[in-house]
């Protein structure tokens, strides 16, 4: 077996308070792909910043070809060969895709760019990939597969030994993903080094030959994948049995709360239909694009259907619909604002019913929740920017419990947080559950969906593609569902 | 929102304020009078009325840079009116309905047409002065009614003006309402995230085309004082007050990227800048020179946050 | 869509279709006065517009990396005076010191606000804000308030600007040049491009090492010095300087980029669709006084067009509004 190409060890990283990376470790081998796994907030991504030189980590060690390397910033990284596909596109929509893949690197003289020899080159590059679009192609008029296609591109412009990419299928369609792996499998023939993050299983293992897991900030397992199965690695990156994460607890199912009828919103999701009722929990799973948000989303009443509707039981309509947003940070909370002032502000028609705000009422509101969530603040007054994330998610949480809505839509609301928070999110919707309100748990966290639900519905490009009981429901199952065209 | 740091910009610009007293006090004998003093609130109050509603806009995470505009907007409306013979009552109503129709404009931009402040107020600021010009052209409209002339140079009480009275009202006014109430906390909330505000419930294009018609209808009584108190109107009124206010907003402690500031902040910033403005005055110093100082001032007062590093 | 027709890009179309808009423009006003299509006409419609064409060029460049530049007038008013004042006191050195001396003050004026935006970042609309009453007020202490008038500029002073080549005055013959350096440099010198991709994915442009404030600095100074130049070539032109000249003129130079297409957000802009839309609003202000509009109007007529302009514009946008232009820190 070859040395890696690129080793990482002992790795630490702290943001403020939070330990990002405890002590994580990697190996990257030339001509393979490395898959990357593990939950959401387990360091995948702080990793890759530190990859990619936007962050410097605090401890550890970087070994390039044996020798240790400080990647100082993301030009420094460029430069030894390290390039990152992100998510989201890092592609600039106002240029052609020629000068996207040679974005202050151009050909020129004097100050002048050599635009043919540029767009030649970036045609060469293009072709080697089989790209359906031609160099001159405005890259605003990309789809999301293309632009990945150009972040590659300009990867393999730069003489790319190391290609991190990150959730790279996340909105791909099938016929994409196949063209994507073709890819993938030229560069690891080329000698490439790969790592591929990534949480979906049958992906992993059609594409990976190795593996690396991470749990909680470190490195908890890594090899050939071919030693491991499906069950060990989702082990791994859970830590203990699946079952014992999640105590459901027994609730009597009521009447029904919600009906959804062929809600449909052009773009986004169609033709949705279901019932929620007292005392039940509906998960709904779906890879990314599915329109699980989107739908929460209308359902909240932030945006408006197209077609259909849903209603809520008579006795139910006052207390309404709550969501707490799968966006923490930009959606759920002002983190500029004190633990207070953030649950205060959806309930100020009641905690202000003449307009004048009452600060006490509002710090005795915020003591009351910080106590039930066991939120780790030093009190009503602290900046919620301060606060750990999964004590972030409890707050945006505690906002909305106060307000006692009727049926409570979560969407991701374990993303980024500690196991611990995440145990007490669980509890407190099934005590909310267990007082006869309903709760949609949107999730892409097949643990926390099986072991939460007591129904699961599954959605794929907008459209619901099966309803699983508890009974039947299994990771495989749900899987499959969610991804097959 | 209220911080430690919110009450030590405060008090900086209180200590400014006694500096200045001394200061002018030492070079021109005839500052300290109760007179002059009076006599110097008029160089602030009509400012600092549009400075109020403006700093709630800001807060918010907008701006209007087309109050001026507005100003003479109204302005020219009340003298034609005037020139038709409507009385003083109606002058004032005409004033007031200008500037809230103005605002309610820059609200609908912003709002419906989601073009952004900045852009849908220049164009609006070049509409509404455009339009103050092409009605009066190179006129003057003088023919006032005289019991109009009471709004701009009517006196409550002994030295305080109607002027300084009504700031003063409208000063606690809206300390109470930005402070103490859940629609001042929504503004909060929509400048510092209006994402999170928005997926919390509030109505954050509601509050927003409020308060652009709010600065308008604010921009519009600043109108009927200025106007009330200068007796005449020309296209040119007000010229130059857009920087002027919004140096006072931001000198108050107003932050330009929303979520942060106090009513305290810009009535003291107001009063900085009342007096300044009225000792170089009596120091002789023309206007055009005293702007300098105001350009000087508003960037000092974002710059040198920025070089201690703090944001 | 096929490569070509892809490749006729959205601000390609956009050009086009502003272009059409002012044919159709300068048409109706032909028919109605057919005089307007004179050589000699459409020679003084050019001047008229010339330095409007090089400060919208020079705005354009700087709200292409999301900034804006309020002070562009009062920097053009300030190097005038400048350049007025250094040919009343040395007349025996002749026109190329005065240009010098313009060029350089106003790229001074400009890298100041470049600086302040770049190093410290500040916000665009406040710097710009107050260094355009910093720039004003400065005229009136250079000056103490007088004006300099024609009986105190030299003959090679004036002559510059006035000088005729082929029918065009030399400051036509300036814009003209400059708009086609501008459309040459905007599309084929590498700095130009970086500030393209600077001011449309900031982010992007971090990653690829190229610093956007750093854009924004080179972009002021550029647009102050193109200011200071035609602060004397404004001078030149009318013969006069004094504290309040081109008072304002930013909203106008500020509009014909809005008009020509340059987006507020950053990093959409041809060179082509500003020289348009300069000789949209041209053809707007010359055509006034023959439809018998007095020139009172020029300034409302202005306001619409940029409403009208920002409208359609937003209306095309599909992600949030960027407020005040500047990242959150």
């Amino acid at each position: 077996m070859q040395a890696p190409h690129l080793t990482l060890t002992g790795i630490r990283k702290s943001f403020g308070g939070a330990r990002a990376l405890e002590c994580a470790g990697l190996e990257l081998h030339r001509g393979a792909v490395t898959a990357l796994i593990g939950e959401n907030g387990a360091g995948k991504s702080t990793l890759v910043k530190i990859l990619s030189g936007v962050h410097q980590p605090d401890e550890g060690e970087i070994l390039l070809d044996g020798k240790p390397v400080r990647i100082a910033d993301p030009v420094h990284a460029r430069r030894l060969g390290i390039a990152v596909v992100h998510q989201e596109c890092l592609v600039f929509d106002n240029l052609s895709v020629a000068e996207n893949l040679f974005v202050n690197a151009q050909p020129a003289t004097r100050g002048f760019v050599r635009a043919r020899e540029m767009r030649e080159r970036a045609s060469v590059v293009l072709r080697d990939l089989d790209a359906d679009f031609d160099a001159g192609t405005p890259a605003g008029a990309l789809s999301i597969a293309q632009k990945h296609v150009v972040q590659i591109a300009r990867a393999l412009v730069d003489q790319t030994r190391v290609l991190i990419l990150d959730e790279p299928t996340a909105s791909l369609s099938r016929r994409e993903c196949t063209e994507l792996f073709r890819i993938v499998r030229k560069l690891r023939a080329a000698g490439c080094a790969l790592l591929f993050i990534s949480h979906k299983f049958d992906e992993i293992f059609e594409i990976a030959d190795r593996y690396a897991v991470f749990r909680d900030g470190s490195s908890v397992g890594a090899g050939v994948l071919a030693d491991v199965n499906h069950d060990e690695l989702i082990r791994l990156m859970v830590g203990r049995p699946v079952a014992q994460l999640f105590p459901k607890v027994a609730t009597t199912v009521g009447s029904e709360l919600l009906r959804v009828d062929h809600l449909s919103r052009t773009g986004e999701f169609a033709d949705i239909s279901f019932s929620l009722r007292r005392g039940e929990i509906v998960g709904i799973y779906g890879l990314v694009g599915a329109g699980r948000t989107e739908l929460a989303q209308v359902l909240f009443g932030i945006n408006r259907a197209d077609a259909g509707t849903f209603t809520l039981a008579a006795d139910a309509a006052a207390a309404g619909i709550a969501l707490v947003p799968e966006d923490r940070q930009s959606q759920g909370g002002i983190l500029a604002f004190s633990v207070a002032a953030n649950i205060a502000l959806p309930n100020l028609a009641t905690l202000a019913p003449r307009g004048l705000c009452s600060h006490r009422a509002e710090a005795d509101l915020a003591r009351q929740w910080i106590d039930r969530l066991e939120i780790k603040a030093q009190g009503p007054a602290q900046t919620v920017q301060n606060l750990s994330g999964g004590n972030q998610q409890k707050v945006v949480i505690a906002k909305w419990l106060a307000r006692k809505p009727a049926v409570l839509i979560l969407d991701e609301p374990t993303k980024g947080i500690d196991v611990g928070a995440k145990a007490a999110v669980h509890a407190v919707t099934s005590e909310y559950v267990k007082a006869g309100n309903g709760v949609i748990m949107i999730s892409s966290d097949l643990p926390e969906i099986l072991g939460m639900s007591d129904r699961v519905l599954v959605m794929r490009r907008g459209r619901l593609r099966g309803e699983f009981s508890r009974a039947a429901a299994t990771s495989e199952l749900l899987l499959r569902a969610a991804s097959e065209a | 929102m209220k911080t430690t740091s919110f009450l030590r910009w405060e008090s900086m610009l209180a200590v400014v304020v006694v500096l200045e007293f001394v200061l002018f006090s030492s070079v021109s004998p005839y500052f300290f009078s109760v007179d002059t003093l009076s006599d110097a609130s008029f160089n602030f109050t009509e400012r600092a009325l549009v400075a109020l509603p403006l700093a709630l806009l800001i807060i918010a995470g907008e701006i209007d840079i087309s109050v001026a505009a507005i100003i003479a907007l109204a302005s020219v409306a009340m003298g034609l009116g005037a020139a038709q013979g409507v009385g003083t009552p109606g002058l004032a109503l005409i004033g007031l309905g200008t500037g809230l129709l103005a605002g309610s404009i820059n609200g609908a931009l912003v709002t419906i047409g989601r073009v952004p402040s900045i852009v849908a107020t220049i164009g609006t600021m070049t509409l509404f002065r455009g339009a103050a010009y092409a009605v009066l052209g190179d006129r003057v409209l003088k023919q006032y009614p005289e019991s109009f002339a009471a709004f701009g140079q009517g006196y409550l009480a002994g030295p305080i003006s109607i002027e300084l009275g009504l700031f003063v009202m409208f000063a606690l006014l809206f300390a109470v309402f930005l402070h103490h109430t859940r629609w001042g906390r929504a503004i909060y909330a929509i400048g510092a995230n209006p994402v999170a505000s928005r997926f919390a419930g509030v109505a954050v294009n509601r509050y927003r085309f409020a308060l652009f018609a709010l600065t308008g209808l604010f921009s519009g009584l600043a109108a009927v004082l200025l106007t009330s108190r200068l007796g005449s109107t020309r296209p040119s009124i007000a010229q130059g007050w857009e920087l002027e206010i919004i140096s006072i907003v931001i000198l108050g402690g107003v932050s330009v990227w929303g979520g942060k500031g106090s009513i305290l902040g810009v009535v003291l910033a107001a009063l900085v800048f009342g007096l300044v403005t009225f000792g170089l005055g009596l120091m002789n110093i023309p206007g055009i020179v005293m702007s300098i100082f105001i350009g000087l001032l508003l960037i000092l007062v974002v710059a040198v946050p920025a070089l201690l590093g703090r944001r | 869509m096929s490569a070509t027709a892809r490749r006729w890009s959205e601000s390609a179309r956009r050009d086009l279709t502003l272009a059409a808009l002012a044919l159709v423009l300068f048409g109706a006003v032909t028919c109605a006065f057919p005089g307007f299509a004179a050589p000699g006409n459409l020679a003084g419609l050019l001047d008229d517009t010339a330095i409007l064409i090089m400060l919208a060029l020079g705005q354009m460049l700087v709200i292409l990396v999301r900034g804006i530049d309020l002070s562009i007038a009062a920097n053009l008013a300030l190097c005038g005076m400048l350049a007025a004042l250094f040919n009343r006191a040395l007349p025996g050195a002749g026109v190329v010191p005065v240009l010098a001396l313009s060029l350089a003050s106003g790229a001074i004026l400009g890298a100041f606000n470049g600086l302040l935006v770049w190093k410290l970042r500040l916000p665009p609309i406040v710097v710009t804000l107050g260094t355009m009453s910093i720039y004003r007020g400065a005229i009136y202490l250079l000056s103490k308030g007088a004006w300099v008038n024609e009986n105190e500029m030299t003959r090679g002073f004036l002559a510059f600007t006035r000088a005729s080549f082929l029918g065009l005055s030399t400051l036509s013959w300036l814009a003209l040049g400059f708009a086609a350096a501008f459309i040459f440099a905007l599309r084929r010198l590498r700095v130009a491009r970086d500030m393209y991709a600077a001011g449309g994915n900031p982010e992007a442009a971090a990653y690829a090492g190229i610093d956007a404030g750093r854009m924004q600095f080179i972009a002021y100074t550029i647009c102050g010095a193109i200011a200071g130049l035609c602060g004397y070539l404004w001078v030149a032109r009318f013969a006069v300087a004094y504290t309040d000249i081109a008072l304002g003129f930013e909203l106008q130079v500020i509009a014909a980029c809005l008009i020509g297409g340059v987006a507020i957000a950053g990093g959409k802009g041809s060179a082509i669709g500003v020289l348009i839309g300069c000789l949209f609003l041209g053809i707007i202000r010359s055509s006034l006084p023959l439809v018998g509009i007095s020139a009172f109007w020029q300034m409302f007529i202005n306001g619409a067009v940029i409403l009208i302009a920002v409208l359609l514009s937003a209306r095309s946008r599909v992600h949030p509004r960027s407020i005040l232009e500047t990242p959150r820190p």
